[in-house]
């Protein structure tokens, strides 16, 4: 008896590990783990790999079809130097979908990182002190009613041309894009920390960490903020699919990046014309869209469970 | 005499020459039996002064005839008229203020009654109406009197001098309607005569039987018609609605109907449905033109407003003919037409296309791409490499454009291959894509119009109504540059100056000899092209019809009605 107490007096656990553990446990959650770092390799590596220029034509190999179709239809035109075909102006679509993923996902996490942090800093702050409440959910209420299109082309009238001039075309529209997306989507999760605040504010735990004296600052990072992780983390993953939407409408509508500049939901809109034709041009940015989007929703899900000591090692 | 005889005969043949075919099938009224026909949008109406929708323009150009049409070459061709009147045969007086029409003698509508310079004067009059809402009084512009000399002679007045007198009564938008049948549907009371506008009395090979408003028309051959061996069709239905795709599959894939009208569809889509080999597709060009426009003034953000983009501060290297030259060189026209729009298109050097009188034939020598050759003109005036960056400057001005147009799947598509052919003579291209509404909507608050033109060099189509050229060439005179006191306003978009062009168009507003017209309309067609660069057409876009491969005597005409020759057209083949 002493000597298993003893035994677990010496190894002191990190819990990390437990929440490892416990994420583990969710088959989903591991396997959309394993697809994001494969998809993030796949468009940080994969251009050093494969060294094609994805904005480079080659008209006299326009229409190439992937090159599995060959394995069905024995005319179709394919060539092993354009494994997933190329365009109608012979542009390579696996370089492109690489680049087109290099924005997208960018544009992805810089802007939910973003959101995520200005809804939790304004949550955590209504919830908190009482005098803030008021004044930060009208402002919330406030950008909630202003319109992300026209907000956007505002935007884009005022600042396009000095973040040109300062940050050259691309990521002069990739900082206004990132901050656009940004600052109209953090509302949801401002509502819904503060919401959770105030409910943790009541609880006795909280009652006796400041009948010891504890500080505002240490009240909230050490009591009250890992107890709000779980619904930043599940917000936090919706953001990150509305904002590859979002950038992927952006474009079409021509607000977004310049036309040669290719982002995944660019390269779908630009298929959709010949769908019926070439369907895999649809079919594998749509793909990489939808599975980097489920993937980081079940990561999200896999992590709440984890991080969620009530259910951990049940 | 024997000569000039002979001659006259060979400029007949050469002029009758697509005319040839359809005459080994002359014969008898009625001998082809059934036409279909297809448009898809449907005809809601017969009387085009009550419309000015195309499609109820064209189905009515079926039965009502003009004194005269446009053929397909834009020329005039004498329809109920015995001749078209100039100035050389007398027919329009020498300061332009009027002119003489003279009917055909023998000329019957269909009830069987003569045709006679009152309905002339009635369908003036008809349209002229001030109570009532004429869908093509613009026609009738400038028109003082309309009055009938004798029976078969009209005379119509303008307030001043017409250098084009042929609006009134010429081409399928303004044809002659009979007196009696119209005679109580004057002003307001037009709109009510529902038999008549569903039913017009007309000269036309064909007669209405029942007209379907938004659905299907049925005609028989008309008995009074002038020629005794047309049409050869004794009926036609005149199917209408639908879309594109169906219209074009029901012509060129199960060959239910023989005519389908205006196939606005990528040119892989029909080029797939003509594979099934039972018809053809057909184009032709009117004046629409995909064009470059070089900035001639700086758009450079960093001039306060009011200087920017206006002729304050000329663009630092655009104003160079060398450099605008050099563009021009550097692109594949032929490409860019197999890329974007297949047999819609064909490359042009052009700002006028058309008609022919008006185009100017010499002006081919952008249609080959030549890089070296634009690599040398850029190294001869100066522009060179000389820091190894890829991109040519000058005295510290780098070659680096700003190229924008709205967003649209081809022109995005374009905008790549041109950026790749600059890249290669050493020029350095930025895109960017405006959203159409914005791109086209004029706001002058808005920086981002084509107009404000932010932007080094900008992509769009334009064209010009009718045949004659005059407006649409005195877009380019230097009081048109939209500026900000024009609200930046205005059809100059290149900003263009030149006392040599403005006075050329002076010339042109105040001749009417067609030969000189045609001149100088060619001289400033090339000042603005060849000579300048200024605009850097690309493409011609046309229009594309199709019809069955057993319809013969189609010949697609853009500046008149469509069906403006269907009593031409005949059944080839043994299928009646």
């Amino acid at each position: 008896m002493t000597d298993a107490t003893l035994n677990t007096m010496e190894k002191p656990r990190n819990q990390w590990w437990d929440v490892w553990d416990q994420f583990k446990t969710h088959k989903g959650a591991v396997a959309g783990l394993v697809f994001l770092i494969f998809i993030t390799l796949f468009v940080t590596i994969g251009p050093i790999i494969w060294d094609v220029d994805p904005g480079k034509l080659n008209i006299r190999n326009k229409n190439l079809r992937p090159i599995y179709m060959a394995l069905f239809d024995s005319e179709a035109k394919t060539a092993w130097a354009n494994p997933m075909g190329t365009d109608n102006l012979g542009r390579d679509i696996m370089a492109n979908i690489m680049q087109g993923g290099r924005i997208s996902l960018a544009v992805g996490w810089t802007a939910m990182i973003l959101s995520v942090f200005l809804g939790t800093l304004i949550g955590v702050l209504a919830g908190y002190f009482k005098r803030l409440d008021g004044l930060l959910m009208r402002f919330t209420d406030l950008v909630l009613a202003l319109p992300l299109l026209p907000l956007l082309l505002v935007m884009m009238l005022l600042f396009r041309d000095p973040l040109r001039a300062a940050f050259g075309p691309e990521n002069g529209i990739f900082i206004l894009i990132v901050v656009g997306i940004g600052i109209t989507s953090w509302m949801q999760t401002a509502r819904i920390v503060r919401g959770d605040v105030m409910a943790l504010k009541e609880r006795e735990f909280v009652l006796a960490a400041r009948s010891i004296g504890t500080p505002s600052r240490r009240m909230i990072t050490r009591h009250l903020l890992p107890n709000v992780l779980s619904p930043i983390l599940v917000s936090a993953t919706l953001g990150l699919a509305t904002a590859i939407i979002t950038e992927s409408a952006l474009s079409f509508l021509g607000l977004g990046f310049p036309s040669d500049f290719p982002t995944w939901g660019k390269i779908l809109f630009d298929s959709v014309d010949r769908m019926t034709q070439f369907p895999e041009r649809v079919l594998w940015p749509g793909l990489a869209i939808s599975l980097t989007v489920l993937s980081v929703n079940y990561i999200g899900d896999g992590l709440r469970d984890a991080l969620d000591p009530r259910i951990r090692g049940q | 005499m024997k000569l000039k005889t002979a001659l006259l005969s060979a400029v007949a043949t050469v002029a009758l020459a697509p005319m040839a075919f359809a005459d080994g099938h002359e014969g008898e009224r009625g001998r082809d039996g059934q036409l279909n026909i297809i448009y898809w949008q449907a005809p809601s109406i017969l009387n085009p002064y009550l419309s000015g929708g195309t499609k109820d323009i064209e189905a009515s150009s079926l039965i009502l005839e003009p004194l005269a049409r446009y053929d397909q070459t834009g020329a005039k061709v004498a329809y109920l008229a015995e001749e078209i009147p100039t100035v050389s045969n007398g027919g329009v007086s020498e300061d332009l203020t009027s002119i003489t029409w003279k009917l055909k003698e023998g000329l019957l509508w269909s009830d069987g009654t003569p045709v006679t310079s009152a309905d002339v004067v009635f369908t003036a009059e008809y349209c002229m109406d001030p109570e009532g809402g004429c869908a093509q009084l613009s026609k009738f512009e400038g028109v003082e009197t309309v009055e009938a000399l004798d029976d078969l002679t009209v005379k119509v007045t303008f307030s001043g001098p017409q250098p084009n007198p042929y609006g009134p009564f010429m081409g399928g938008q303004s044809p002659i309607l009979q007196a009696t049948q119209f005679a109580d549907c004057m002003g307001a009371k037009a709109p009510e005569c529902t038999d008549a506008n569903f039913g017009p009395i007309g000269t036309g090979p064909f007669v209405v039987t029942e007209f379907r408003t938004n659905d299907v028309i049925q005609l028989v051959a008309n008995d009074n018609y002038r020629d005794a061996s047309k049409p050869a069709f004794a009926t036609v239905t005149f199917k209408g609605g639908g879309d594109a795709t169906a219209a074009g599959r029901s012509v060129l894939e199960t060959g239910e109907f023989d005519y389908a009208w205006n196939l606005q569809l990528a040119p892989d889509v029909i080029a797939s449905m003509a594979e099934a080999g039972v018809g053809t597709p057909v184009s032709a060009f009117g004046t629409l033109v995909e064009r470059l426009e070089m900035n001639l003034t700086d758009p450079s953000p960093s001039l306060e407003e009011g200087v920017r983009s206006t002729a304050e501060a000329p663009h630092p290297f655009l104003s160079d003919e060398a450099v605008r030259r050099a563009l021009s060189m550097a692109i594949d026209r032929d490409l860019l037409v197999e890329v974007g729009y297949g047999q819609a298109g064909r490359p042009t050097c052009n700002l006028v296309p058309g008609p022919e009188i008006y185009a100017s034939t010499e002006n081919t020598g952008c249609l080959v791409q030549d890089i070296e050759g634009a690599k040398a003109l850029l190294d001869g005036a100066g522009w060179v490499d000389s820091n190894g960056d890829g991109i040519r400057e000058k005295d510290g001005v780098e070659l680096r454009i700003l190229y924008q147009t709205s967003t649209n799947a081809v022109r995005q598509d374009f905008q790549a291959l041109i950026k790749e052919w600059w890249g290669e003579i050493g020029v350095e291209t930025e895109l960017r894509n405006i959203d159409a509404s914005v791109f086209f909507g004029g706001d002058p608050g808005s920086p981002d119009t084509f107009q404000r033109f932010y932007a080094d060099v900008e992509m769009y189509a334009n064209n010009f109504d009718g045949t004659d050229p005059q407006a649409y060439l005195s877009m380019y005179s230097c009081d048109k540059a939209p500026r900000p006191d024009t609200q930046w306003q205005g059809e100059n978009i290149n900003r263009y100056c030149d006392p040599a062009y403005d006075a050329l168009l002076v010339e042109l507003g105040a001749t009417a000899d067609q030969a000189e017209r045609s001149r100088i309309a060619i001289q400033l067609n090339d000042m603005l092209t060849k000579d300048s660069m200024t605009i850097v057409p690309l493409v011609d876009r046309g229009r594309v019809s199709a019809h069955a491969n057993s319809l013969g005597g189609v010949v697609l005409n853009t500046w008149d009605s469509e069906l403006w020759n269907a009593a031409d057209w005949y059944r080839i083949g043994d299928n009646r």
